[in-house]
């Protein structure tokens, strides 16, 4: 397997948020902490890598007719699963991530990747696709949380560094307050979409020397 | 079941905490199915009644069945069965007999089943500890306010389609700053206090 490509392929050609669109719900409501953005992004990962190896070892057994159903009732399993482990070990964040935890079992992009490729590929593939998924969605996550929390309150880090306060980079009393609102969200991610498209859209160095040669 | 409750349970689902624009639940269908106000109010009203059906039948399953038996644990689980059973019932019992509007919601009707909105307003139900008749008018009325955003947002991102815009925001970006300066003017009910 060419873990390589789809390595590229999860951070940038098919990302999962930015050029597949999936699971946007979580990536504009949570991501107003970094320790909420590393939290969600690796609980995904987490739940994505087990349901994609757990449904590419069963595919053979999975009837077609009610796969949906059969996905949806194992990635659940692994979603509780996490929920209380969040909930014994981390309980601040379980109560930061609120009701998108169980939320997770809704998220497209786990059962996109189930529907489009465990149920047709082996078992090692799936894996490590899971792994290159769950990364490009918790990079994208990361991104969103630093952005916002930067220009809605002037900090970084928060939850994680200086006791959870996050370190001050300026005073808040300059920052604005909307990009830590729902608005913020939408329009941080219209930004990042718009980024990815820009630079994905550029013609490589290597084709416009060919087309330069002609 | 005290009327002031009621009516601000549901002045909360429509406005104040909007689905879409403050809760972020439902964003995929909101964007996917928003291309024309036809389809989108198809999408609206097929939502809602899968809500209040969804709430009307969890809380009695939570309440009766996983409550006192310990099986709180098990909620997420068993509600998505639920719901994607229920989406499968309604399915079939429209197509034997409203052939018409079947065909009308396509393949958006088994859609609602991965519908986080569907999912959230049962998850909530449970959380705020509503009984049987809040549930249900919670579930009516978050399905009624998402159908109000849905419904806005085609109409403006029917006016976008030729629209001149930066090459790089074209089709997906363009329609995310939409639904931001929307969710910018629902912010505005926010303030809204009913009954002191």
């Amino acid at each position: 397997m060419n873990f390589k490509q789809q390595f590229k392929e999860g951070l940038l050609t098919q990302n999962p948020v930015t050029v597949q669109l999936l699971g946007m719900c979580s990536v504009m409501a949570i991501t107003t902490s970094f320790f909420n953005g590393i939290g969600m992004g690796l609980s995904v990962l987490v739940i994505l890598t087990l349901s994609n190896i757990f449904i590419a070892a069963l595919r053979k057994i999975i009837p077609n007719k009610i796969r949906i159903a059969c996905f949806i009732v194992v990635i659940a399993t692994f979603v509780t699963v996490v929920d209380l482990i969040l909930q014994a070990f981390v309980p601040a964040l379980a109560e930061s991530l609120g009701v998108f935890i169980p939320l997770i079992v809704v998220n497209c992009i786990i059962l996109g990747r189930a529907e489009g490729y465990s149920s047709k590929n082996g078992v090692v593939a799936s894996a490590i696709d899971g792994i290159c998924q769950g990364l490009g969605y918790t990079v994208i996550l990361i991104v969103m949380c630093v952005v916002r929390e930067l220009l809605g309150a002037g900090k970084f880090g928060g939850g994680i560094l200086n006791g959870g306060e996050g370190v001050e980079l300026f005073s808040n009393h300059f920052a604005a307050l909307g990009m830590a609102l729902p608005v913020g969200g939408f329009l941080t991610l219209a930004c990042v979409i718009a980024t990815m498209q820009y630079f994905l859209s550029k013609p490589k160095k290597s084709e416009k020397k060919e087309e330069v040669a002609k | 079941m005290d009327f002031k409750e009621l009516f601000t349970i549901a002045m909360g689902a429509i406005l104040i905490n909007n689905f879409i624009f403050s809760q972020f639940l439902g964003i995929c269908p909101f964007m996917g199915v928003s291309k024309s106000t036809d389809t989108a109010s198809g999408m609206g009203l097929a939502v809602t009644f899968v809500m209040g059906l969804a709430s009307a039948v969890c809380w009695p399953i939570n309440h009766f069945i996983l409550e006192p038996n310990g099986l709180v644990f098990m909620q997420t689980i068993v509600y998505i069965l639920v719901i994607a059973s229920l989406v499968q019932f309604i399915e079939m019992f429209l197509q034997k007999s409203m052939p018409s509007l079947y065909t009308a919601l396509g393949v958006y009707l088994p859609l609602i089943t991965t519908n986080c909105a569907v999912l959230g307003v049962v998850l909530q139900n449970t959380q705020n500890g509503y009984g049987f008749v809040s549930s249900v008018v919670y579930g009516v009325t978050g399905g009624i306010g998402f159908l109000l955003a849905i419904y806005l947002f085609a109409a403006v991102r029917e006016k976008l389609e030729f629209s001149e815009c930066p090459k790089a925001f074209e089709g997906f970006p363009l329609a995310l700053v939409t639904a931001g300066l929307l969710a910018l003017s629902f912010m505005g009910f926010s303030g809204l206090k009913i009954f002191g």
